[in-house]
Formats: C-alpha cells, sequence, structure tokens
C-alpha cells in the first residue's frame, strides 16, 4: 500500500514538474470560454429577442429547440473539453516510452502493475481537476453569457450542480481512458494523431450517421462521447436525433466510459507495459 | 555504512527473435571489489545487467541480488544503484525534479536530491531543464540517480562514456571509494583500458558467452615468448646470440630473441663481452590478451 501511495505522489510529481499540464489547462480554459461564451450569447439573444421572455425563467425545457439553455450550454465542458484530459493521459504514458524513463520508473518501482494503477488513479483525479477548469469556463464564462442576456443561468438549481458533478466524473473517466489508449498505443505521435482523428472526426460523424436508424442509434450510444454526454446528461450533439432512440442513464454512460478505460489499460499493459525496456 | 550483496547471475539466456543476446552466462561478483563487466559492442553487456534489474525477462535463468531477485527487493532503489546507457530523461524537467520523482517513488528523503547532486558535481545545474544538458552531464545525473538510495550495489553500464578527462579520472576515484566501503561494484565497458585503472575482477563476454572471469591479474599472461634485448654493437651481439643457438629477428627497437628469460641474454652478453642497451622481456598486454579473448571484436 505504501508503494502504491508513493507511486500516486510520484506520478503526481512527474505532471507536475513539467510544462504540459497548465499549457492544456490554459488552452481548455479558453477554448470552452469562447464555445460556452459565444453560443451562450448568441443563443440567449436569440431566445431573449425572438421568443416569448415568460418561458426562461422557469429553467425547465423550453416550449422551443434547444430546451433548457444552461445544462447545454455548461456541457461544453465535457462534450467539447473531454479531448485535453485524453491528451494528458495518452502523453503522461507515451512520455515514458518516448523519453525512455520507464527504466528509472521501474527500477524505483519494479511492480509494474503499481505504476500502471497509480498513474491511472492520479490521471483521473488530473482530469477531474480539468473538468474543474473546463466548468470553471462553461459555467464562469457561458453563465456569465446567458445572465447578461437576461437567462436565469440555474446557478442555484440542484440539477446544475448534480451536472457540474457528473461532468467532473466524466473528464476523470477521460484522462483514464487517455492512459489506457497511451500504453495500447506506446507511439507517442500516432496515439496523438489517432485520438485526436477519432475524436474531433470520426466519432462526430459515427454519431451523426449511426442516428439516423432506430438500431444503430442504439448501437451508437455505446460509442464513448455518447456514453460520456449520456454521463453528463446533456450535450449539443444529442440535441439532433431523428431516429429518437433515448440516450443511456447516466449512470449506464459512466460504466460504459469506465468499460473503456478499463479494456484499453487492460489490454495495453499486456502488449505494452509489461515487456521489455531496452 | 550499506554493505554489498552478492550479484549472481545464473544461467541466463535471452534471445530476441532469432538473435541470442544471451548465452547461458553464470557468474558472481563480490562485495568489497570492482568488478569490469567487458566485451566488444553487441556482446551483451547491457541485456545482460537490464535482466539483472528485473527491465528484461530473459528467456531462462535467474539473476539475484544476496538470492534475491531485482523485483522482489523490498527497497530497491536503498540496495541496488543502477545507471544504464541510455539517457532516460524528461527533458523539460530539471535535474532536481527528475530525481525528486524518484526519490518520492522510492520514499527516501528529499534531501538526498541536492547530496546526490552536489556529489557528481551537477549542484550549480540542479535547476536547470535536463533537456540543455551535455552528454557528460547527462552521465553524471544518471550516476546521480544511482546514488539516490546510498545503495551497497552499483550497476553501471558505460559509466566512463562521454565523461571529460576529470571527470573519468573522478569517477575511477570514485569506483574505488565505493568498493573500500564494501559496497559491490560492478561496472561495463566495451573497452578494457578505460576501466583497467579501477577493476580488480574482469568478467568477459564475447558473443553472449562467458569467455573469461577473474582477477585482472589473470590476463597479465607471463607467457610471452620473446625478449628484447639491443646493445650499441648489434653485430657482436647477434653473433653471440647465433652462437648460443637463440633464434633471433631485428625489430625496430632491437633484437627480438625467442627465449622468455632475459637473464639468461643478460648471461650471454657478459660472457661475450658486448654492451647492452636494452634488455626486457616483451610484455603481451592486458588489451591484447583482451582482444585475443574477444576474438574477431571488430565484425559484429
Ligand atoms: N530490443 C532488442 N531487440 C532486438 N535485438 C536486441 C535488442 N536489444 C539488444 N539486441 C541485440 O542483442 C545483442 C546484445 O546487445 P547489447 O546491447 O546487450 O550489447 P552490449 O554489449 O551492451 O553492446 P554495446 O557495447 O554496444 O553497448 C545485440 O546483437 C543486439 O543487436
Ligand atoms: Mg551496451
Amino acid at each position: 500500500m505504501t508503494t502504491f501511495l508513493r507511486s500516486v505522489s510520484a506520478e503526481f510529481a512527474k505532471i507536475f514538474t513539467t510544462r504540459l499540464w497548465w499549457l492544456l489547462a490554459i488552452v481548455l480554459f479558453c477554448y470552452i470560454g469562447l464555445i460556452a461564451g459565444g453560443l451562450g450569447a448568441l443563443l440567449a439573444g436569440v431566445e431573449t429577442g425572438v421568443i416569448s421572455p415568460d418561458t426562461v425563467n422557469t429553467g425547465g425545457a423550453g416550449a422551443f429547440g434547444f430546451g433548457s439553455l444552461p445544462p447545454i450550454i455548461y456541457s461544453f465542458a465535457s462534450s467539447v473539453g473531454y479531448v485535453f484530459p485524453v491528451l494528458l493521459g495518452v502523453l503522461a504514458t507515451t512520455g515514458e516510452f518516448r523519453h525512455q524513463t520507464l527504466t528509472p520508473t521501474f527500477l524505483a518501482t519494479p511492480r509494474r502493475g503499481v505504476v500502471l494503477a497509480a498513474k491511472t488513479v492520479t490521471l483521473v483525479l488530473v482530469g477531474a481537476g480539468f473538468g474543474v477548469v473546463g466548468l470553471a469556463a462553461s459555467v464562469g464564462l457561458g453563465g456569465g453569457a446567458l445572465s447578461a442576456f437576461g437567462v436565469d443561468a440555474l446557478l442555484l438549481d440542484s440539477e446544475t450542480w448534480l451536472q457540474v458533478g457528473r461532468t467532473i466524473l466524466a473528464m476523470g473517466l477521460w484522462a483514464a481512458i487517455g492512459v489506457g489508449f497511451g500504453v495500447l498505443v506506446p507511439s507517442q505521435v500516432a496515439s496523438i494523431v489517432v485520438v485526436l482523428a477519432f475524436t474531433q472526426f470520426v466519432e462526430p460523424l459515427l454519431r451523426l450517421a449511426a442516428s439516423f436508424l432506430e438500431v444503430t442509434a442504439q448501437i451508437g450510444n455505446f460509442l464513448p462521447g455518447s456514453a460520456s454526454d449520456a454521463l453528463v446528461g446533456a450535450s449539443v450533439f444529442t440535441l439532433a436525433n431523428p431516429a429518437g432512440a433515448p440516450p443511456l442513464d447516466w449512470w449506464q454512460g459512466g460504466l460504459v466510459l469506465l468499460g473503456y478505460a478499463v479494456v484499453a489499460t487492460v489490454i495495453g499493459y499486456a502488449v505494452s507495459w509489461k515487456k521489455d525496456v531496452t | 555504512m550499506p554493505t554489498g550483496a552478492v550479484i549472481e547471475f545464473t544461467s541466463i539466456s535471452k534471445r530476441f527473435g532469432k538473435v541470442a543476446a544471451v548465452n547461458e552466462l553464470s557468474f558472481t561478483v563480490e562485495p568489497g571489489r570492482v568488478t569490469g563487466f567487458l566485451g566488444p559492442n553487441g556482446a551483451g553487456k547491457t541485456t545482460s545487467l537490464r535482466i539483472l534489474l528485473g527491465l528484461v525477462a530473459p528467456t531462462s535463468g535467474t539473476a539475484t541480488f544476496g538470492g534475491v531477485r531485482y523485483r522482489d527487493l523490498p527497497n530497491p532503489l536503498a540496495t541496488v544503484g543502477a545507471a544504464l546507457e541510455a539517457a532516460s530523461f524528461h527533458p523539460g524537467r530539471t535535474a532536481q525534479n527528475h530525481l525528486g520523482v524518484y526519490a518520492i517513488a522510492a520514499g527516501l528523503p528529499r534531501t538526498r536530491v541536492m547530496e546526490v547532486l552536489t556529489q557528481v558535481g551537477l549542484a550549480a545545474h540542479a535547476a536547470q531543464r535536463v533537456g540543455g544538458y551535455s552528454l557528460g552531464m547527462r552521465q553524471r545525473l544518471g550516476l546521480a540517480y544511482a546514488l539516490l538510495g546510498d545503495p551497497g550495489v552499483l550497476v553501471l553500464d558505460e559509466p566512463i562514456n562521454g565523461l571529460d578527462p576529470e571527470g573519468i579520472r573522478w569517477i575511477r576515484g570514485f569506483l574505488r571509494d565505493m568498493a573500500a566501503e564494501g559496497r559491490t561494484v560492478l561496472v561495463s565497458s566495451h573497452l578494457l583500458s578505460e576501466v583497467q585503472q579501477s577493476v580488480d575482477d574482469v568478467v568477459i563476454i564475447a558473443r553472449g558467452e562467458l569467455v573469461h572471469l577473474g582477477p585482472l591479474s589473470s590476463l597479465d599472461t607471463d607467457a610471452a615468448p620473446q625478449t628484447i634485448v639491443d646493445s650499441p654493437n648489434r653485430e657482436a651481439l647477434g653473433a653471440a646470440l647465433t652462437a648460443a643457438g637463440i633464434i633471433f629477428s631485428i625489430g625496430r627497437t632491437g633484437l627480438l630473441a625467442a627465449t622468455s628469460d632475459p637473464a639468461l641474454l643478460g648471461h650471454l652478453a657478459f660472457t661475450a663481452g658486448v654492451e647492452l642497451s636494452v634488455l626486457h622481456r616483451q610484455k603481451t598486454g592486458l588489451e591484447d590478451s583482451f582482444l585475443a579473448l574477444v576474438g574477431g571484436s571488430h565484425s559484429l
């Protein structure tokens, strides 16, 4: 147990002694702030200007296409921001291969499973921290924009804070998926290219394509991005849903994400982590 | 004072696909002595050391410290300090933070970090990112990592590579000091001359197999059959040798006589009244014995 806790502390020290974490955190904040703030202002403007202002303070589902605005604006923290904890996790593992730091790491802690578990726990916590950063942008700037246009930001609503909690959990799980993917594809360049291509291009297309038929939509629910949105409970991506297959429950979405993380990590452990370090 | 453990390789073999990198290698390394682990490029030194440290899984055999495998040591860094040839650093991390990470992982006091950086002469560069380090500085940082836990056993792979003359002198003294304190010191090199001033024992491998094992002096073969002798009057000397039936050839520094007994030649010259200017047995150098043992080392 002490070995594990020491290993976790060492993994924290690894992350916070290089510049990557705050560079990613700053980009995450600015990116989400821009989207949530911008879209928040735009949609709130449309809503207050075009549609009856009576409906906006209800906090329930609005009588228009977007439903209630705040949950959707706040969900950008994870629905767009999830790639940041994934990258942090991927870089945390592939960096060890790339810089050959597996040698000093395994000399200090010869139990490799302990090291990988410690890395996962650490990244889940730091990924959750990224969730807080993303939410600071989406709730802070997005909510600010909503309020500025006279839409209730629902900051006193318990549903909002439950969503915040589920977002933090989702971001932690995404970082664990990053760790798992990094051991599955230890080549750093390949890993980053695949992550960016999949999250920014392949998965959105798959989700769109899957949504047209009821049966494929049900399969599409198990794509990691859909599962994450189900866990969080709101997303712009689930608005356009022609076939109308019900999304997973929040806890099911969470289990699906966890499943991806566990499967990738276990297979990665076998194919790269426990192999010869030469 | 940490005491050294006996390192024991027992029938270690390792195949990388079709390449037999190490083959049935067995030897022990004693505490209180510096042992040179020698062999030409590709002989299998690094592979053997990585097997010893649990980084590479052997195809068969075991390697232990005092009978315990590396991965089963309760406090690995405080028992064994290792510096392997590859530079293993994140370039964006400072030397201090690099060592700090592993001090935390091994449960060592943070004060050790500056102590070992001072010990290897890097204290002034502790806060510098390792990416900006020179080869010699990286080599020293690797050594600092090995010293972090003040271990009783040191396993160093080519520690002299990239060091400047002052650094080389320092590390030689350092290796001697470590052994004098009772620690076990195993140091690899592909050049005997690089370590011959510091080692007590040698383990020589070639093509993955053990070819020689013993004290350094065991390489110093006394069986050289030739003696060099010269005189201001070479003709008279040559005549005296011929008269005594000793075959010789004329070399650059004198006559190369086919005998291993300089006293015999001295006596011959004395009785023939020939003045001598040179008389010594031609020694086979350690390096020559080493090269003879590893045979054809320049074709990998
Ligand atoms: N990861 C690997 N995959 C395949 N072959 C390998 C691997 N590592 C080492 N080898 C092979 O094993 C043999 C021994 O290599 P090793 O690095 O142990 O030699 P060495 O004695 O350390 O040489 P040097 O003096 O050049 O450092 C070589 O033939 C090498 O090509
Ligand atoms: Mg080597």
